[in-house]
């Protein structure tokens, strides 16, 4: 069991080096300037000198005036120290402080989206599965909504509930008349903002988990041990109940294979509905070609989504005892 | 009069057709009798057996009755024979080894099967207990999961659970066919125990290699393409056959005794029928070297012998 762990452990370890210097890469061979960009963007008017100054204070700022090895040094000990480096476009701010500003609301779209999708999915498909009439109707629209890219669900959902039918506000995180506060008007918004990304998140999720559910649970009662238990007269609860309880195996490990592909969904989520978590803040670096604040965001992505699949690993390693027994070596 | 079967039709579904896979079978099994059920694959045992605990999905009762120890087994209603199946009828299935759930440790899914039964997993737990010793299990396979257990393993312990609760009539399908031969031997004799023990009062062993029963059966019915064929004692089918198929069967097979080597050189030539279409007559027609005009007209499965039944104008004269 250690020996296992401490393989996993060592995967997750070298994955997050390789992706961390991939990361540290990509930006650097993007085109264009951020220096420059930022100092356009800063208005043009003061004179060539004072340009000069001003731009060798950045360079220096960011580091960019260093050689190519030491900046990736540089890159390795800050990181060590939980310091990412400082974001050209938030005018020097700590690339930690904006993205922890941000990530509080990347969170709360996505926790709830996957456990909910994931809970709602499997039961739903696990019904579906022993419904005629559920299942001739649930599994057209789960292929519709799996196969839907998030983004275009989103935008639909924006134009239909917000758009024609005003029921929910389909752009920014709450109402910009208001101030952050710890106020039921304010909660309120908060609620209403969330509730359309949550919504475009929650529904292609759900239609995949239920598609997968369904489909696991006809195979697994089509399966020895359940045929076994049928010819010796066991009640149909207790042979669903083996059905669902080994169907649910797969979807945790889908759980986790899904993962990176469903923080890249509330990415884009986030920049349909302008909704200021982790991927706006990422689409702003992009625009404004903002090395450190790219570079931090996606470390912090990388690490989110091998930290969220190293626990997947291990609820799957208490849940299923074949895994368990793989490690200790079968006595057979 | 343990075990009476009359006139049992189980078809298959399918787009093409009915496949009759059991097409009238008229048979008796006596309390204490182990029955041997035998013929080429795909003649139909494994329908037979299935139909007298569990019709699967895609089959159908057609027609016919089954009583055991005076009781009319409701065979056509899965409902109905749940109250039957266990206590009264039970089976070691011919997928043995992986019929127990991979995710539960085997004492945890045994005592659930027994409560959701109406039964004390409690109450029962020492007679479990010393059945697994009788089989040669250690008694810690109760803690372990079936993925912890050999192939050989799983099925005593299969063999263990099906017959727990003493049922009348016990089938066991193929459950040699995947094993060596020591551990073939071994099974034969757990099942013959098991009998001897009073577990089990009656027992039909299925299989496609006749040689198996030699040691196991006191009867054999032989099948071929959803017909009975012949039944009588071990000794006297392997001695003193009287259907063609019967004979030709066993003088396929090497000396009593001598299993393996060149064991599949001298087949029946030929290929038995489409149960789809069934030719009409005797079904044995197109591969029986003593057929005659009469084969045209379908043989009937009648008493030619004391303990000796058989299906074949030959046997029976065709003035019969
Ligand atoms: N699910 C099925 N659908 C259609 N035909 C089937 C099905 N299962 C079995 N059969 C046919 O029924 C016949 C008898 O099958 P089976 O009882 O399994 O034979 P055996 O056990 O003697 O090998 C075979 O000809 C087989 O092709
Ligand atoms: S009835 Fe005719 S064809 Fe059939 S086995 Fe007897 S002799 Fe052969
Ligand atoms: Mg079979």
């Amino acid at each position: 069991m250690r020996r296992y762990f401490g393989r996993k452990l060592l995967t997750y370890t070298l994955t997050l080096f390789i992706a961390a210097t991939i990361d540290w890469l990509i930006p650097r061979f993007m085109p264009g300037d951020p220096v420059y960009g930022l100092m356009s963007r800063m208005g043009n008017n003061s004179s060539p000198e004072a340009a000069k100054a001003l731009s060798d204070y950045y360079y220096n700022l960011f580091g960019l005036n260093q050689p190519i090895w030491q900046q990736y040094l540089n890159f390795w000990g800050g990181l060590l120290h939980g310091d990412l480096g400082r974001s050209v476009f938030e005018h020097g701010q700590p690339v930690t402080d904006a993205i922890m500003a941000a990530v509080p609301y990347t969170l709360a779209l996505l926790i709830p989206a996957i456990l909910l999708s994931w809970w709602a999915g499997n039961s739903f498909g696990a019904l579906a599965a022993r419904r005629k009439w559920l299942d001739n109707t649930m599994l057209p629209v789960g292929y519709i909504l799996t196969a839907t890219p998030y983004m275009w669900l989103g935008i639909v959902l924006a134009f239909v509930f917000g758009f024609t039918l005003k029921m929910f506000p389909f752009a920014n995180s709450y109402g910009l008349n208001l101030e952050p506060s710890f106020t039921w008007l304010f909660f309120t918004d908060l609620v209403a903002h969330w509730m359309l990304p949550f919504l475009s998140l929650f529904l292609v999720m759900f239609g995949g988990w239920a598609i997968g559910m369904r489909n696991m649970i006809i195979y697994e009662l089509d399966a020895d041990y359940s045929r076994y238990l049928e010819a010796l007269g066991a009640p149909q609860r207790l042979v669903r109940k083996y059905a669902f309880r080994n169907a649910m195996l797969p979807q945790i490990t889908g759980l986790a294979l899904q993962l990176g592909v469903i923080v890249a969904g509330s990415l884009v989520t986030e920049i349909v509905f302008s909704y200021q978590g982790v991927g706006l803040l990422l689409f702003n670096a992009i625009k404004s070609e903002d090395y450190f604040l790219l570079q931090g965001i996606f470390l912090f992505v990388i690490v989110g989504v091998l930290a969220a699949n190293f626990l997947v690993d291990i609820a799957y390693v208490i849940v299923d005892p074949r895994t368990r027994v793989g490690m200790r070596g079968g006595t057979a | 009069m343990s075990l009476q079967v009359s006139d049992l039709k189980v078809y298959y579904r399918t787009l093409a057709g009915d496949v009759k896979a059991l097409d009238g079978a008229t048979f008796s099994i006596a309390d204490k009798e182990i029955m041997g059920l035998a013929g080429e694959s795909g003649c139909g045992k494994s329908t037979l057996g299935n139909s007298l605990i569990r019709l699967d999905g895609r089959m159908r009762y057609v027609g016919g009755s089954v009583n055991l120890d005076g009781n009319e087994l409701p065979v056509w209603d899965n409902q109905g024979m749940n109250e039957f199946r266990f206590r009264d009828v039970s089976v070691i299935p011919q997928y043995a080894m992986s019929a127990m759930n991979p995710t539960r440790k085997i004492g945890t899914m045994t005592a659930e099967l027994l409560e959701s039964r109406g039964e004390k997993y409690r109450e029962i737990k020492p007679e479990l207990l010393r059945r697994i010793d009788l089989v040669g299990l250690d008694r810690d396979v109760l803690g372990r999961y079936p993925i912890e257990l050999s192939g050989g393993m799983k099925q005593r312990m299969v063999m263990v659970i099906s017959t727990l609760l003493d049922p009348s009539l016990l089938i066991a399908d193929e459950i040699t066919s995947a094993l060596d031969v020591s551990t073939q031997r071994a099974v034969a004799e757990t099942l013959v125990s098991f009998r001897d023990h009073g577990f089990v009062k009656s027992m039909i062993v299925i299989t496609h290699d006749v040689s198996i029963l030699y040691q196991t059966a006191d009867t054999i019915l032989i099948m071929y393409a959803g017909k009975l064929a012949e039944k009588a004692p071990t000794k006297t089918i392997i001695e003193g056959a009287m259907h063609p198929y019967t004979k030709m069967l066993i003088s396929s097979l090497p000396e009593v005794g001598v299993r393996y080597a060149n064991k599949k050189l001298s087949g029946i030539p030929g290929s038995p029928p489409s149960l789809l279409r069934p030719p009409v007559g005797c079904r044995f027609r197109a591969r029986c070297p003593l057929a005659f005009d009469k084969c045209v007209e379908e043989p009937p499965f009648v008493k030619v012998a004391r303990d000796h039944m058989a299906a074949c104008w030959k046997v029976t004269g065709s003035d019969a």
